[in-house]
């Protein structure tokens, strides 16, 4: 069964963000995580058009994103501010928090746990 | 008074300019970032261009908007957000009856701190802006005034953006944003708009 919270990694590189995803799916089956990595022509960088794309993408109702630097994190905010879904922005360590949040959202936590768990690795 | 025509006038003229610079923006960068700002730059205000060239505008506040969309969805790099915020909130300021160009920049400045949370003095293109918004109350907007804006982050340690994870190591290098928003004020003084 699909969680309700879902997760949403955004880095500056695609192939940052597929792999990392691997690393997820691996232990969080029933998460729901999409992905926005890079430029709209797969350049190194960040796309509002892509961060929605994800959004939208996800299956979950409401969404935790991590983010590698800080320009992933200015065009979250961005689509954040007009998209219909809660979205929560992690300023956290990027692999360690999501891995963390996936795990604790299969293992069927509460939200607020997965958040307090989250807490200590804040970097950002 | 900003209107239809000489809002898209000074927009295509930033355009150009920034395609005239592409490379010396991207060499800033190169200095204390990863090098693109150039690249991110003129790929945003040629689409910008291509956007305003399109159809004809009925207010300001559409030009801008339609601008913004264009620098938010093409340019790339953390200046795409950075741009987008300050076009759409030039946008929101332009709707209101009883605004001037000073509001207008105004709210311009306010939708990049809202974004990046940069202060005066972090190294970042903000603070070209707030010298030229004071430049623009004091209604002593001047090239050598924007000049002087620009060349002033190169002594400064950068504490927002990539050129941060440098530390001391970005000291003496201009801020390339700095100096992209530079050209912005400069096309408003060459467009004739001020
Ligand atoms: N948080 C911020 N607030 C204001 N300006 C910023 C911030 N972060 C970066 N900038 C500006 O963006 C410029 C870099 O833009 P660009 O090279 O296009 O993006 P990136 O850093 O993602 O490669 C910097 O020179 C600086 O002026
Ligand atoms: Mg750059």
């Amino acid at each position: 069964m699909t969680r309700k919270y879902g997760v949403l990694l955004v880095s500056h590189v695609s192939k940052i963000v597929d792999g990392l995803s691997l690393l997820l799916n691996e232990v969080a089956r029933d998460v729901s995580i999409t992905t926005a990595g890079g430029t709209d022509d797969d350049g190194i960088g960040s796309s509002f058009d892509k961060i929605q794309a994800a959004v939208n993408a996800n299956k979950a109702e409401e969404i935790l994103a991590f983010y590698d630097l800080g320009s992933s994190k200015m065009n979250l905010e961005m689509v954040k501010e007009v998209s219909e879904k809660p979205i929560t922005i992690f300023d956290t360590a990027f692999i360690e928090s999501a891995y963390t949040a996936s795990a604790l959202l299969q293992a069927g936590v509460s939200i607020d746990e997965v958040k307090k768990q989250l807490e200590p690795l804040k970097i950002k | 008074m900003l209107t239809v025509e000489n809002t898209i006038k000074w927009l295509d003229l930033f355009a150009d300019k920034v395609a005239a610079e592409k490379d010396y923006l991207s060499e800033l960068d190169q200095a204390i970032g990863d090098g693109d700002h150039g690249a991110n730059m003129s790929r945003g205000t040629a689409a910008m261009k291509e956007a305003l060239g399109k159809q004809n505008f009925g207010t300001v506040q559409d030009v801008l908007k339609t601008a913004a969309m264009s620098l938010l969805s093409k340019i790339g790099g953390a200046s795409g957000p950075l741009y987008g915020s300050a076009l759409i909130g030039m946008a929101k300021e332009a709707g209101n009856a009883d605004t001037d160009l000073t509001s207008i920049v105004q709210a311009g400045a306010d939708g990049i701190q809202k974004r990046g949370k940069a202060e005066p003095g972090d190294k970042t293109m903000v603070d070209v802006w707030l010298t030229v918004l004071h430049a623009l109350k004091e209604g002593k907007l001047t090239d050598a005034v924007i000049d002087q804006a620009v060349q002033a982050t190169a002594p400064l340690k950068a504490k927002k953006g990539r050129a941060s994870y440098l530390g001391d190591r970005s000291v003496g290098h201009i801020d390339p944003g700095a100096m992209s928003s530079g050209y912005l004020f400069k096309c408003l003084i060459a467009g004739g708009i001020l």
